[in-house]
């Protein structure tokens, strides 16, 4: 008890003996406090079980800046209807102009009582077509406005009617909610509120002067701080969840020995689709599915490489058949939106120096396709890709890095199975196993770099070990969305929420 | 991506039964098995494989898989009989030079079969024949049609005959306009003066590749027995393999296949079901697997994939209808998958290499951690916008919109690329009103303007702070 009674602050202090009071109007006045500090000091009590507090949310019905007007001045309906009274039968243009309603208020007016069968619209002439007592009676609008402000559950069907009807127009009514509170001291708080207090006696707050000397505060009593106590929020700084990703996959590549490669997002199709043999009827170059630019130049091409790509696409290189059509250079020139950061390695082969062999390189970025967006798709995607140029390279090695690959990434168990991609021979579909969903997921693709590719690049066949996952689907794996748009929605709550990427 | 139905009864019947090591084979012989229920198995078809487009291609192919029945499958290919010729004359060089054709004889059709060749058919269209540009296929009831067959161009007016599911005649152009599949494809005949037909000895259309066939001769039913078979296009290479596909799938089916001549300024017979040969080293495909096959396990392992190896001369004779074997590295990959990739074991090399990250984003980064240091949320938008986005919400005046690049053609209402981060920022403001103030953010990224027609990237840094009530915005 005693306890209890140090760590009470002082504005519980103050309002301590006024507990009984039912109103929180009272408690102000008589502990001289404003409403806010009473309502801290009871919740700070509520915490420590002296009082029970009991919020009620009640939605009131107010009248608005309108509604105030026309309660003094009458409802419009009301004035043009006293207006039509007089006059029977008049033009629309002259009544708007002898009511002198507003544009709003007079149509509205008008729809209001030709609702009622108060007038009728004949020939853009207003009739006016009611009975006697009908005028004179209170129209239920009026009434109801007149009864304001009343509690939205407490409305009978006729007030419930006018409430409706009014709502709809502009700035008669207004709905608030109020909360009010009931406060209920506990045995515990009786008790406490009858001992007397002496506040005096507690040091509250340590400073420089009460410490220099001991007498002081040596035998004092000091209040005791309830470190349990809500605090505001503080919410730091952070970097978006999907860049956290990123720099995590950064990490990963960095630590195998990879080197990273960046590049451009617009793409002249000769580097995201000649490049990787990847024919020019092939349907992934329509513009169903890629994004192209419009009227847009590609930087001048190197004639002798465009040469020998053309070649390979018609006739073939080092064997191969090639695919037997006309190339042509203009399809080649055409910008896209790369499609794969595939192409960063194509452009990094081509610059590459023979003697810097074996070398290993990586990508990440975004990539684009011609789509439509829903929960699983989207017409931008993180993709991450990394190579090995080496002239033992082996498929087995292809495998080895993927597992480690994955394993770093956070799945355990890794299966291939066949796959078909126009640039890469072998070629391997990834799926790793998730522990908790207990499925397959499928995170992409991998292979061999086709002699067709790699031989107008690099000048010879040197197996170059490539894969590029989609990187999504490991995100939303992770931070467990369900939704693709989740990414980018840039909600600002959800990312001050969200969990950091620790792994 | 094409998909194969096939009936589990069926596959349980001829091929196996459908066990969780079945399952297993199905994904790891490169076709993943997409779903399964009571009734049927679907399972998805790779570009590169058009052969196994049909239930009948796909059973041919996996049974050597399973190494039930290896090696190359041989068919029974017959001499063309009286009159079993393809005229073809010079004018379809301009506007679709090519046609390989056959007869197949002795069909036993019931409805089942004819909606599994009309599919087979649609799905040859749509893949390799790249939507009836590149080739198309028409099958035709042999009993309607008086051989010999030409094939050549017209003026679409004096094409007359009536389409299938068309209760009249209609001439080529008619055809173009008012048929629903002539407007579907009218595109691939569009600005040609002459259009192409298949004509029978009595003067009758038999179709007008690659659109549509005629109701009179070219309908199959139940009591078909004989048909006409023909691949038109540009590819002749491509065309063969097709016919080879679909006369292979109707022999599998119980038909014999008939050969046919081709006459135009040389006479070719078709089809021409001759395997291709290719050399393939042991050495090198041990070199690009990581393995120690004997020439022995090559040769099985060959024969698995439905091809034959000849040791003496190191060749492997290709099935004639697998268009996807261009370089020695396709029949290495072969090899891979009849060894089964489950049965490789993962290594990691001994490459010595030093990582690096690119140093542009290691000073994107440096940015990022003092602006997070200075309680800054990062945001991140779409690189792509809209003009509503990017200019009239800014309030840009529609003459002031300049130096963006547009994309030709989007499923969505993003059209433009991003020309700044600003429009995104204050758009990431307006939508997140219901969030705790203040708000600061910002995003690296890059931004894409037009630069004399060639596009610039350009990477930027947006920064956005917001109190409540006071807004202070800067960028």
């Amino acid at each position: 008890m005693d306890k209890l009674i140090q760590s009470l602050s002082p504005i519980e202090r103050k309002i301590l003996p006024y507990l009984e009071e039912k109103k929180l109007q009272d408690i102000c006045k008589k502990s001289n406090l404003d409403k806010t500090s009473v309502l801290r000091a009871l919740e700070y009590l509520n915490k420590k079980k002296l009082v029970e507090l009991n919020y009620e949310k009640k939605k009131i019905i107010e009248l608005d800046v309108n509604g105030i007007l026309y309660k003094r001045k009458g409802l419009p309906e009301r004035r043009l209807l006293d207006l039509l009274a007089k006059k029977r039968i008049l033009p629309l243009k002259d009544a708007k102009l002898q009511s002198k309603l507003s544009n709003d208020e007079f149509k509205a007016s008008l729809g209001v009582l030709k609702k009622k069968a108060l007038i009728e619209l004949k020939n853009g002439k207003i009739v006016f077509n009611a009975k006697k007592e009908e005028i004179t009676k209170k129209m239920l609008e009026e009434s109801f406005i007149e009864s304001l402000p009343l509690e939205l559950d407490t409305l009978d069907p006729e007030q419930k009617f006018a409430f409706d009807s009014l709502q709809k127009r502009k700035n008669i009514v207004q709905l608030e909610e109020k909360k009010k509170v009931k406060i209920r001291i506990t045995p515990l708080g009786k008790e406490i509120s009858r001992k007397k207090i002496e506040g005096k006696e507690l040091i509250e707050q340590i400073t420089p002067s009460i410490l220099k000397s001991e007498k002081n505060w040596r035998g004092k009593k000091f209040r005791r701080y309830d470190v349990e106590a809500n605090v505001p929020r503080i919410y730091g700084g952070k970097r978006h969840f999907v860049n956290q990703a990123i720099d995590y996959a950064r990490k990963i590549w960095t630590e195998m020995g990879f080197e990273e490669m960046t590049g451009n997002m617009a793409q002249p199709s000769f580097w995201n689709f000649d490049a990787l043999f990847t024919a020019q009827d092939h349907p992934v170059r329509e513009m169903q599915d890629t994004f192209f630019l419009e009227n847009k130049k590609s930087s001048e091409p190197d004639k002798k490489l465009m040469k020998i790509i053309k070649e390979t696409h018609e006739k073939g290189i080092n064997g191969s058949k090639g695919w037997n059509y006309k190339w042509d250079e203009k399809e080649s020139e055409k910008m896209v939106l790369r499609t794969h950061t595939t192409c960063l390695s194509a452009l990094k082969l081509y610059s590459l120096a023979k003697k810097e062999i074996p070398k290993k390189f990586f990508a990440i970025g975004k990539c684009f396709r011609n789509e439509t967006v829903d929960w699983s798709h989207g017409f931008e995607f993180n993709q991450t890709e990394g190579i090995v140029v080496d002239k033992n390279a082996n498929f087995r090695h292809l495998l080895g890095y993927l597992k480690q690959f994955f394993k770093k990434m956070g799945y355990e168990k890794i299966r291939f199975s066949p796959a078909y991609f126009p640039y890469t021979e072998p070629s391997v579909e990834i799926n790793v196993w998730h522990p908790d969903k207990k499925v397959w997921l499928e995170l992409g693709g991998a292979g061999i770099l086709r002699p067709e590719v790699v031989v107008p690049l690099l000048g010879e066949y040197i197996p170059v070990l490539a894969w590029g996952p989609g990187f999504d689907r490991i995100l939303l794996d992770y931070y467990e969305i369900k939704d693709l748009r989740e990414l980018y929605k840039n909600d600002i709550t959800k990312l001050r929420n969200i969990k950091f990427w620790i792994k | 991506m094409s998909n194969i139905k096939i009936p589990k009864k069926t596959f349980e019947k001829e091929i196996g039964k459908l066990d969780e090591k079945m399952k297993e084979r199905i994904a790891l012989f490169g076709t993943p098995l997409e779903s399964v229920d009571e009734e049927n198995l679907e399972i998805e078809i790779f570009p590169n494989r058009p052969d196994l487009l049909s239930y009948q291609g796909f059973k041919r192919s996996f049974l050597a898989f399973l190494g039930k029945r290896r090696g190359l499958k041989e068919y029974n290919l017959k001499k063309p009989e009286k009159n079993y010729q393809v005229k073809v004359s010079p004018s379809v060089k301009e506007v679709r030079p090519y046609t390989v054709c056959a007869i197949i004889k002795n069909l036993k059709l019931n409805e089942e079969k004819i909606k599994e060749l009309i599919e087979i058919q649609e799905k040859l269209h749509t893949t390799i024949g790249r939507k009836r540009k590149k080739l198309a296929i028409g099958i035709y009831p042999l009993e309607k049609i008086k051989l010999p067959i030409y094939y050549e161009a017209l003026e679409p007016d004096k094409i007359k005959f009536r389409p299938l599911e068309s209760p009249r005649e209609m001439s080529g152009l008619e055809i173009l306009q008012r048929h629903p599949t002539g407007r579907e494809y009218s595109h691939l005949l569009k600005g040609k003066v002459k259009f192409p037909v298949f004509r029978d000895s009595n003067d009758n259309i038999l179709s007008m590749p690659p659109i549509i066939n005629s109701e009179q001769t070219g309908r199959i039913t139940e009591k078909t027995k004989e048909v006409f078979v023909e691949c038109s296009g540009f590819d002749l290479n491509i065309l063969k393999k097709c016919l080879n596909i679909i006369t292979t799938t109707m022999s599998d089916m119980g038909g014999k296949i008939y050969s046919m001549e081709i006459k135009s300024r040389e006479k070719i017979v078709t089809p021409d079901l001759s395997s291709e040969k290719m050399k393939i080293s042991l050495e090198n495909t041990n070199k690009l697997l990581g393995l120690n096959l004997t020439e022995k396990q090559l040769k099985t392992l060959l024969e698995k994939m439905g091809h034959n190896y000849d040791s003496k001369k190191k060749e492997v004779e290709i099935a004639p209808w697998r268009t996807d074997i261009l370089h020695e590295v396709d029949l290495i990959e072969e090899v891979a998958i009849a060894y089964g990739y489950e049965n490789f074991d993962p290594l990691i090399p001994d490459i010595s290499s030093i990582g690096k990250e690119n140093f542009e984003e290691i000073v994107k980064k440096k940015i990022a951690e003092i602006l997070t240091g200075l309680g800054m949320l990062e945001v991140s938008n779409f690189y792509l916008t809209n003009k509503k986005n990017q200019f009239e919400k800014m309030g840009v005046a529609e003459n002031q919109e300049k130096n963006y690049i547009a994309l030709s053609e989007s499923k969505t209402d993003y059209n433009i690329l991003r020309k700044d981060l600003s429009h995104y920022l204050l758009k990431n403001f307006s939508s997140n009103v219901d969030s705790e103030y203040p708000q600061k953010i910002f995003e690296i990224g890059k931004v894409f303007r037009d630069n004399k027609g060639k596009v610039e990237e350009i990477d930027r840094l947006g920064i956005a702070l917001e109190k409540w009530e006071k807004s202070t915005q800067k960028y």
